[in-house]
């Protein structure tokens, strides 16, 4: 099998390849929009957040010539974002889903105006662990070629589920998405755990889009996020609000966006974009599948302007 | 506090208020108010709804900041800018509206309450410390459970219990028993009362129920519509006398006499079952015959099926199984078949189930007819003035107080939405009425006039199906009282022999 045909065992890998390349910026954006949501606010904005994150990232990354620098930028412009979000939903009867699509549309449009000039140069990328050094087979070798920030990403979901149980920070976050009375007869501000809470969510998706500019597709172009960004905010929901759930969430969305190329590549041609359209499918069949409309979702934050 | 400053005394605290007047704009909440809650005293703050006792202790826990008046915290004056402030004081409050967060464990809510909460729990160690606490304690309750999982007589103690474990030594409860059966009422402020005689704690308790002021509390403040009604030892003082200050010289609506034949059987509800929202069932097998002339009393602590209950008859649930029949028909809550029946409703939250907020009082009063003549020509061109004319005449008779028809009805309180309620529900002719909670936090006039509503209903030959968590009310108006738990009706007695102890003990579920 040294000649590289795998038959259609090139399938099942691409999947898996895909699972771990396409994955990381659905986990990114889902564990940050997880920490946001268990506050009690939903970011909508964060498709604007990772693109904006893709667009720093890869301008400061040619700059500075270090990618990782690249990442540290895309942070902190997500989590400026998050920022803004939050600060306008403090205001008084201020909707925080309608906040989030104006701040898509607005992270979005002002990625594309300021990146405009990064279109052309070729910035650095990510470097890339490889851990398929064991295997002669070139498709397992690409496959298993893992970028540090999905190890970062993977590590990340047990982390945050440990930390919404044992830390100060996780217990805050929950009784502010859970119950704000509750948090505010305690004396704390919700706004301000909001606040945070939106930040780190906003500094977790700009990581996400750094991935997207320097690592896969590794390049920056206007078409570079085809709605990740807000398919990882409905992961969230059928991950029911639990970061584990997230990570797994995220790999199956990852693999679904995999098999259409997969199968393009073993020959299986027709119908190309409807495989491309898997993960969008499996988007509708998870929710048709969990919805009922006798109960309310179970594990949403009580205080979800969604399902208060 | 103020660093150098003596420190306060030792073991129970006594709180003052003095001359407090607290304005809110133009209206006038609290005026020139006595408070005097003596260190180590059960005191009871008595007062109808809207009388101020809310935004008196609200003063005292610094969420308000009184607009005159001092409040004096171990005989000294504390300036109270905010609730941390009176915490670090050693003041501490259980609130009517739980303040636990229900997706969380009991042991999770109780280390969270704590101002010094530490970066990383080492729960193994807390959940030891909290046994021992525990043991300590007159009451338990199961730490690991999460609080949405337990009664709310067990989310009551675990309020109290949270205060316990943050040393309050100044407790003020808001109407603590609203929630309880009357069993549980009397053990909870029972071991409350042991804990303040045997030293170490001041209660002062928000409460509207006489038989718990006599029998729990050592002395008695009353206020009325803002103003200091009254005070004194409870020894010295009987219910009259207290309902007396409580009210002072306001005509209450006379409840009309018991009268009239039983009919046939209305409403018949059999084998039904709903589900709630979490998807477990809420309503099991419930089977049950309303005749006409007749009040069915329904009690049971709230979170027993009821709500789902009323909300399948009301068309807001669908049943999983069994059938409703009003007068033989099936019935599916439909417009139509409402209509048909003459089936009013008084849900809880009236605002909320009843009412469209951001409407007017015309327009919500005119909700069930507004398609038909005369409000509105061939079904579909609304007279606007018909509306109009038919609301004043109703807001008249049943003594809404609104500025005008044109008013959004959320702007009402919450007596006149009930009364804009009743006057649509019950201003035409009833067969079937179901009523869940009509008199939840309303005032004596308010309730006064919705049970004497009621009452008239059943004796013009209407089926009453009332739905209630206040004991007393259900033994005023019964004629046949069962009682639900878990969903399934335990109990039935008729209403003139029914035993209280009896009734408790089931609605415990023993």
């Amino acid at each position: 099998m040294a000649d590289g045909s795998l038959g259609l065992w090139t399938v099942p890998l691409a999947v898996l390849g895909g699972a771990i390349r396409v994955s990381t910026p659905f986990l990114f954006v889902s564990l940050g929009e997880c920490i946001t949501e268990r506050s009690g606010r939903i970011n909508l904005g964060l498709e604007g957040t990772l693109v904006m994150g893709a667009m720093s990232a890869y301008g400061i990354s040619y700059l500075s010539g270090s990618p990782w620098l690249g990442v540290l930028a895309a942070g902190i412009t997500g989590a400026m974002l998050g920022a803004l979000h939050a600060g306008i939903c403090s205001l008084p009867r201020v909707n925080d889903i309608a906040v989030g699509i104006a701040l898509m549309l607005f992270g979005t449009g002002l990625a594309f105006y300021l990146g405009k000039p990064l279109i052309e140069p070729t910035a650095a990328r990510l470097p890339a662990i490889d851990f398929g050094w064991w295997s002669d087979v070139p498709q397992v070798r690409a496959a298993l070629r893992i970028n540090v920030l999905f190890l970062i990403g993977i590590a990340l979901a047990p982390i945050l589920y440990w930390a919404f149980k044992t830390t100060r920070w996780g217990l805050l976050i929950r009784t502010a998405g859970e119950s704000s009375d509750a948090a505010r007869a305690m004396g704390y501000s919700v706004l301000a755990i909001r606040l945070r809470a939106t930040m780190v969510g906003g500094f977790l998706s700009g990581i996400g889009g750094s991935f997207l500019s320097l690592f896969y597709p590794g390049s920056w172009n206007e078409g570079l996020s085809s709605g990740q960004g807000i398919t990882a905010v409905a992961l969230v929901i059928f991950a029911r609000w639990d970061p584990m759930l997230c990570l797994w969430a995220s790999l199956a969305f990852g693999g679904a966006a995999a098999l259409g190329p997969a199968l393009q590549s073993v020959g299986v041609t027709s119908g190309y974009h409807l495989f491309n359209a898997a993960p969008y499918i499996l988007t509708l069949a998870i929710m048709i599948i969990t919805c009922s409309p006798k109960r309310t979702l179970t594990g949403a934050p009580a205080e979800l302007s969604i399902t208060r | 506090m103020i660093i150098g400053e003596t420190p306060l005394p030792e073991g129970p605290l006594g709180v003052d208020a003095v001359a407090v007047t607290m304005k809110f704009g133009d209206f006038l909440a609290l005026d020139n108010v006595e408070l005097k809650v003596r260190p180590g005293s059960f005191h009871a703050l008595l007062g109808e709804n809207g009388a101020g006792k809310s935004t008196l202790v609200k003063c005292i826990m610094g969420y308000y900041h009184a607009t005159e008046g001092d409040i004096l915290v171990g005989g000294r004056e504390q300036a109270i800018a905010n609730p941390k402030d009176a915490h670090a004081l050693g003041l501490g409050m259980v609130y009517q509206h739980f303040t636990l967060v229900p997706a969380m464990t009991v042991a999770e809510n109780l280390v969270l309450a704590r101002d010094n909460v530490p970066a990383v729990v080492n729960w193994a160690r807390e959940k030891q410390e909290l046994e021992a606490f525990l043991a300590r304690m007159p009451f338990k309750v199961p730490l690991n459970a999460r609080v949405s999982d337990i009664s709310a007589g067990e989310r009551q103690k675990c309020e109290i219990l949270k205060q316990l474990y943050l040393k309050r030594r100044f407790l003020i409860l808001d109407e603590p028993t609203s929630v309880l059966t009357p069993g549980e009422a009397d053990e909870v402020l029972g071991m409350l009362r042991d804990m303040v005689v045997n030293g170490g704690l001041t209660i002062l308790m928000i409460t509207h129920k006489f038989r718990e002021v006599m029998a729990f509390a050592d002395e008695v403040t009353i206020l009325r519509r803002g103003k200091l009604a009254g005070n004194g030892k409870v020894a010295d003082l009987t219910p009259d006398s207290m309902a007396r200050m409580m009210i002072g010289a306001e005509e209450l609506t006379v409840q009309p006499p018991r009268v009239g034949q039983l009919g046939e059987a209305r409403l018949e509800l059999s084998k039904l079952c709903a589900i709630d929202d979490a998807g477990a069932v809420a309503v099991h097998d419930v089977s049950l015959t309303v005749r006409g002339g007749e009040i069915v009393g329904i009690a049971g602590v709230s979170g027993n099926g009821q709500r789902q209950l009323v909300e399948v008859l009301a068309g807001q649930r669908e049943a999983e199984s069994g059938e409703v029949r009003v007068r033989g028909d099936l019935y599916s809550a439909s417009r139509e078949e409402m209509r048909r029946h003459k089936m009013s409703l008084l849900p809880e939250e009236p605002l909320k189930n009843a009412c469209v907020g951001g409407m007017s009082v015309a327009d919500n009063i005119a909700f069930r007819e507004f398609d038909r003549t005369p409000f509105a020509t061939r079904g579909w061109w609304l007279n606007r003035s018909a509306f109009r004319k038919d609301a004043e005449h109703k807001i008249g008779l049943y003594k809404i107080k609104t500025r005008s028809p044109d008013t959004p009805i959320s702007a009402l309180s919450g007596g006149n939405v009930q009364r804009a309620v009743l006057a649509r529900e019950l201003g035409g002719e009833v067969e079937v009425l179901i009523a869940a909670n009509p008199c939840f936090g309303l005032d004596f006039a308010a309730v006064a006039q919705i049970h004497a509503e009621i009452m008239a209903a059943r004796n013009r030959g209407a089926a009453v199906l009332l739905v209630s968590e206040d004991l007393d009310e259900l033994l005023e108006l019964s004629d046949r009282l069962v009682v639900m738990f878990h969903g399934q009706f335990v109990h039935e007695a008729r209403a003139s022999e029914a035993d209280l102890t009896e009734i408790g003990r089931h609605m415990a579920g023993h």
